[in-house]
């Protein structure tokens, strides 16, 4: 049987192992085993790459299969949850870096094979993978380094930003048909290298730490399309597809988030958040009573009552208090306590992280409802307690058409009976706009670092 | 059809299909969702050894394979495993 006809039906079998794989990952009872459906796919179609007859040695091939894989168990076991988002940036930046490889190896190749004799087109396509490579590559890094703590999370901006990022898009844009007519030209391929790196730079430090869910997203889209881009390099079309795929998941997950900030996709990008921040700092009103509460006080409302939702942000990720949570959460349901976890769409650093936070933490997730599910349920609630969240409960994004927060979907914890926030100062959160919840009369203020905090609250409800 | 057309016709299709075939994940499963697809771009390592085998004495090209070997072996196997660490993660 002729090879090349294995190779393109194992190809084909390994596409519909992905996209089964994918649908199987749309429910957390099924999602393991989609996992290792795509896996497997993936093993399919590597395996039927080695037997490629254009394959003359394969001792650098195995190798690299050998170090790569390693490497990939070690960090992915290594890794911590709550450093999950980096993880994927990482991860995108090193499938860019691979495209942009590629489409190199393949020019050089070209060159000495043919001359300069080669369809426009091929340039135009090794350009284009290129450029988005070495975009994905670097805007990964920054990204990774914003998330993880490296480079500064505020965002980055210089008079000029957006003049200077589109004039270099277009140089990017005018090297790649020039090397459609000028293949073997080494300072163009540098340049367009350089180019690509400094937009992919360019394009991130400008953006603020919170809005890193769309990043990534935009970065996870961009390493499918560089994966498109080394397929038409190639002539591969089951790398067209399955880059297709990842490329248009991207996107989706991309506008979701935004569509959670109330923000379209270009106004993250591009937008000038820190601008409006300013002007929200001006309405923060100094000395406003609050009503303080002690770990005692909070206990014994939360013992007293039937109904608990708790509303995590990414405050209690970055204070480690989501296992307190989940204890404090069991206590209460082991005295016949309703329990229930709220979770914004943007809740943690990119798409879902705090369901898999609280997941991790043991917490059943059953008891973890989307914003849209649980929104109805606050006004019949006794105790809302918030830990580590401020923007996304902030009722003036409903109520006041003025603020910087207007039109964004909130959790509607303002609606129950009573709300108790665990916060370590009445700091303004991401937005820097002041929070009227905080001042409400039903709403005691618990000053206190989040661990802190449900380590004194689960000691001091064991007294009652 | 010409060549190029044919895989345009093809990446066209795959692009709705994975907008439908991610559209309606619920959030709970976007962090794993996202690794997983993450793990599948780095499919990309199918290329690397694609153009590394077609070196048969060591060179700048075969070099610059292996490295793409490796990073997107690390992307694959790296991305599958933290799918399946979050995905197992998950109890009722």
């Amino acid at each position: 049987m002729n090879i090349s006809l294995i190779i393109s039906s194992a190809y084909l079998i390994a596409i519909c192992m992905f996209i089964i794989g994918f649908m199987r990952m749309h429910s957390p009872a099924t999602g393991r085993s989609g996992s290792l459906v795509a896996a497997c796919g993936m093993m399919v179609g590597i395996g039927a790459t080695l037997i490629d007859k254009g394959i003359l040695s394969y001792n650098m091939i195995i190798l690299g299969i050998a170090i790569g894989a390693v490497g990939g168990v070690w960090l992915g076991r290594r890794v911590k949850i709550t450093a999950m988002p980096q993880m994927v940036g990482l991860l995108n930046g090193l499938g860019g870096m691979a495209s942009l490889i590629i489409a190199i190896v393949e020019l050089l190749h070209l060159i000495t094979t043919t001359g300069d004799e080669v369809n426009p087109a091929k340039g135009f396509v090794i350009g284009f993978t290129v450029l988005i490579g070495g975009v994905t590559f670097w805007g990964s890094l920054i990204a990774c380094g914003k998330l993880q703590g490296i480079v500064t999370s505020r965002p980055i901006t210089y008079s000029m930003q957006k003049t200077i990022t589109a004039a270099m898009a277009m140089v990017g844009l005018g090297l790649i048909i020039y090397l459609g007519f000028s293949l073997n030209n080494m300072p163009l391929l540098i340049s367009l290298v350089i180019i690509s790196s400094l937009l992919g730079i360019l394009l991130v430090l400008p953006i603020g730490g919170a809005d890193m869910p769309v990043v990534i997203c935009l970065m996870n889209s961009y390493s499918g399309i560089a994966v498109v881009g080394a397929g038409f390099v190639i002539n591969n079309v089951f790398l067209i597809v399955s880059g297709a795929l990842v490329g248009a998941s991207g996107i989706l997950l991309a506008v979701l988030m935004g569509k959670g900030m109330n923000r379209s996709i270009s106004n993250v990008m591009f937008g000038a958040f820190g601008a409006v921040a300013e002007n929200g700092k001006l309405g923060l009103t100094e000395n406003k009573p609050v009503h303080k509460a002690t770990a005692d006080d909070v206990a014994a409302l939360l013992s007293s009552v039937k109904k608990v939702i708790f509303v995590p942000g990414y405050g209690m990720a970055v204070a480690q208090a989501q296992h307190g949570v989940s204890e404090l959460g069991s206590i209460l349901e082991s005295r016949g306590v309703d329990v229930k976890y709220a979770i914004h769409p943007v809740a943690g650093r990119m798409p879902g992280h705090m369901y898999v936070l609280l997941a991790e933490a043991d917490i059943a997730y059953n008891k973890l409802y989307p914003m849209e599910d649980i929104n109805s349920d606050f006004e019949r609630t006794d105790v809302a307690v918030v830990i580590g969240a401020n923007d996304v409960i902030n009722p003036d994004a409903r109520n006041q058409p003025g603020s910087p927060l207007y039109g964004m979907p909130i959790l509607n914890v303002d609606k129950a009976r009573h709300i108790v926030v665990i916060k370590r100062s009445l700091s303004p959160g991401f937005s820097g706009v002041d929070n009227p919840l905080f001042y409400l009369e039903k709403t005691l203020m618990f000053f206190q670092d989040g661990r802190e905090a449900l380590d004194q609250i689960i000691s001091a409800i064991k007294n009652y | 059809m010409n060549e190029i057309l044919f895989y345009l016709f093809i990446l066209v299709l795959a692009v709705f299909t994975g907008y439908l075939v991610i559209g309606r994940v619920p959030a709970m499963c976007q962090t794993p969702l996202m690794s997983g697809s993450n793990a599948i771009s780095g499919v990309t390592v199918i290329g690397a050894i694609l153009i590394t085998g077609a070196e048969t004495a060591p060179n700048i090209s075969s070099v610059l394979g292996v490295i793409a070997i490796i990073v997107a072996m690390i992307n694959v196997v790296g991305g599958f495993v933290v799918t399946d660490r979050m995905m197992s993660m998950f109890h009722k």
